[in-house]
């Protein structure tokens, strides 16, 4: 098998065609998810890697090789890095069968040894008998897989992933997300998947990077990037609708929790000392941190914050309900959650009705204030 | 049936067939997928013998290759003889003629090929060559053999260039298309005819066949 791979690292800078910020490393075996809404500049960083694109400045450092740096005038040409590339097309070779487009992903395919390792690595895919098919005779999820194959025929260096599900349905993604958690335990490189999903990159990613506008935001484990943004903006992308913005009034730390001016009342969080007293911060809350709270019983122990609410919009989504509720008070504040459909029921939830909710204080993160959202407010 | 000047004039075909081959893959290549400075005036001039009177082409040729002109004298020097009214200057005039109908669908059957499998390629680490044997050849083949094939029987019907380069010249620059004139004039209408015939059955089987392969192709490749 191949060596031992080093990692991948990447820093690169560019203002055109578009601008670029992106700082990224990933060590050998992990997947790191690179997300980001449409037109953030992922697959750029994707083809900046590969070398189908050359930005302006920058240093991009794999397996113990310097594939780019600006500073030195060095830029290695895409056939000389050694990369896996999955394409969000797939782009196989429209003329060749499954194991020719495996084969020519070799570097010598006329090696011995060469064909019996394409048909190791269709097997490793799972695609045994479709070897002699062209690619327009095997279905989108068929095509990936080859891909795929074709990508490690070359014992690469980095593995690249640009939006490998986006062009299956639904049924097919989540068999092919078995199949790349099962692959991946094999794989001993660095491996960047491209996806804008970010359920995608919670499923088989090990870290994420949040790209925007082309700038590198924020990198950790996809869970704690989610509940633990760094910044407003990060919240924002990371699908947090809960964001609000409040005043430390006092941590108190023999009890483990932070007090929050907001909207007129306190709210108690969990304890994060790394704001001072006083200093204006943002707060977010998942959706799933807002709970009703029913009328009869009374306001549970713990770090729940009871607040009045009226309900704004009420969202059937199949079994489940998307509520939007107003927070009386002059900030104008709205909290959205998802509640099941048979709860709502139950409640007779309707639009206009007052509802009381809990605020899990467990669950409210903060960060600095969003000093544009700011400048905006009090222009 | 004037035997000389159709072995002539399929002489010149092939002759110019194969000068035109690697100079379409290249040009074809090059203007499928780079951008660069005057791009559409190189597509403009490449397109010009399309709408140029032959004669009007055949007279700046003849020009451009007397023996006034420099590359007359300088052919003139290495040969001994004239580069007008010659085989060698005929094939000349006919790969400058042909180079829109050898360029174009090259250049389309380059374009059609998508970006993202060139990449792949890229990615697979092949060299430029073997990508072009493996990947870019096999993908464009269609075109190519269209393009041959035009150039192939636009050569044997071309007659004013070749008239004003070659003049009539039997066994050197007599084409068929020149011969069955010259029988016309000289009023024999049955041998006019007989080579009309002949030169009519060859450009249809050139084009059938060309239509045959690529559509067998086509098919292969897309089931």
């Amino acid at each position: 098998m191949a060596e031992p791979v080093a990692g991948l690292r990447v820093s690169i800078r560019q203002s055109a065609p578009i601008a670029l910020d992106a700082e990224l490393a990933c060590g050998r075996g992990e997947v790191l998810a690179l997300v980001g809404p449409s037109g953030s500049g992922k697959s750029t960083v994707l083809r900046c890697i590969a070398g189908l694109h050359t930005p302006a400045e920058g240093r991009i450092e794999c397996g113990g090789e310097t594939w780019l740096d600006t500073a030195r005038n060095k830029s290695l040409s895409t056939a000389r890095r050694r990369i896996g590339m999955v394409f969000q097309s797939y782009a196989l070779f429209p003329h060749l069968s499954a194991l020719e487009n495996v084969l020519e992903g070799m570097d010598d395919p006329g090696s011995p040894g060469a064909l019996e390792r394409a048909q190791e690595l269709l097997h490793k895919v799972h695609l045994d008998g479709l070897e002699s098919r062209r690619p327009h005779e095997l279905s989108g999820g068929q095509q990936q897989r080859v891909a795929v194959a074709r990508a490690l025929a070359r014992e690469p260096h980095v593995l690249l992933l640009d939006e490998p599900f986006s062009a299956v349905d639904r049924a097919t993604r989540e068999k092919l997300y078995g199949e790349l958690a099962e692959l991946r335990r094999d794989l001993n490189m660095p491996v960047i998947l491209v996806t804008h999903d970010l359920e995608e990159a919670v499923m088989l990613a090990d870290r994420m990077t949040i790209l925007a506008h082309g700038k590198t935001l924020q990198s950790g484990p996809p869970l704690e990037v989610m509940q633990q943004p760094a910044t407003v903006e990060v919240a924002r992308l990371v699908g947090l609708r809960n964001v609000f913005e409040g005043t430390v009034v006092s941590h108190a730390r023999n009890d483990g929790h932070t007090v929050l001016a907001w909207n007129g009342q306190q709210l108690r969080v969990r304890l994060q000392v790394a704001f001072a007293v006083g200093s204006r911060v943002a707060w977010s809350l998942p959706g799933a941190g807002v709970l009703l709270l029913p009328r009869d019983r009374a306001t549970s122990a713990g770090l729940d914050n009871p607040i009045d609410s009226l309900i704004l919009k009420l969202v059937t989504l199949g079994d489940r309900v998307r509520v939007l509720a107003g927070v009386p008070g002059a900030s104008g504040a709205q909290l959205a959650m998802t509640v099941p459909r048979h709860l709502a029921e139950r409640y007779a939830l309707a639009q206009g009705q007052a509802l009381p909710l809990r605020l899990r204080g467990e669950q409210i993160h903060l960060m600095p204030a969003d000093e544009r959202h700011r400048a905006l407010a009090s222009a | 049936m004037d035997w000389l000047a159709l072995t002539l004039s399929l002489q010149l075909a092939l002759a110019t067939m194969l000068v035109l081959l690697p100079i379409g893959v290249w040009a074809g290549r090059r203007l499928a997928w780079r951008r660069f400075r005057g791009k559409v005036l190189v597509e403009a001039l490449l397109a010009l013998p399309l709408v140029l009177p032959p004669t009007v082409l055949g007279f700046y040729l003849l020009v451009g290759m007397g023996g006034a002109s420099p590359l007359g004298q300088w052919y003139e020097s290495l040969f001994g003889r004239q580069l007008t009214f010659s085989f060698q200057g005929l094939l000349i005039a006919s790969v400058i003629f042909n180079l829109p109908f050898a360029i174009q669908p090259m250049q389309r059957a380059f374009e059609a090929i998508a970006p993202e499998v060139r990449e792949a390629a890229l990615c697979c680490g092949m060299s430029p060559l073997r990508m072009l044997r493996r990947i870019e050849l096999p993908l464009a083949w269609p075109g190519i053999v269209s393009a041959l094939v035009l150039t192939f029987a636009h050569t044997l019907g071309e007659f004013g260039v070749v008239l004003m380069v070659g003049g009539s010249i039997p066994g050197e620059t007599q084409t068929i298309a020149i011969a069955i004139y010259d029988r016309v004039q000289a009023f024999d209408t049955a041998g006019a005819g007989l080579m009309s015939a002949v030169l009519l059955l060859i450009s249809l089987a050139a084009i059938g066949l060309s239509y045959f392969a690529t559509s067998r192709i086509g098919m292969s490749r897309r089931g």
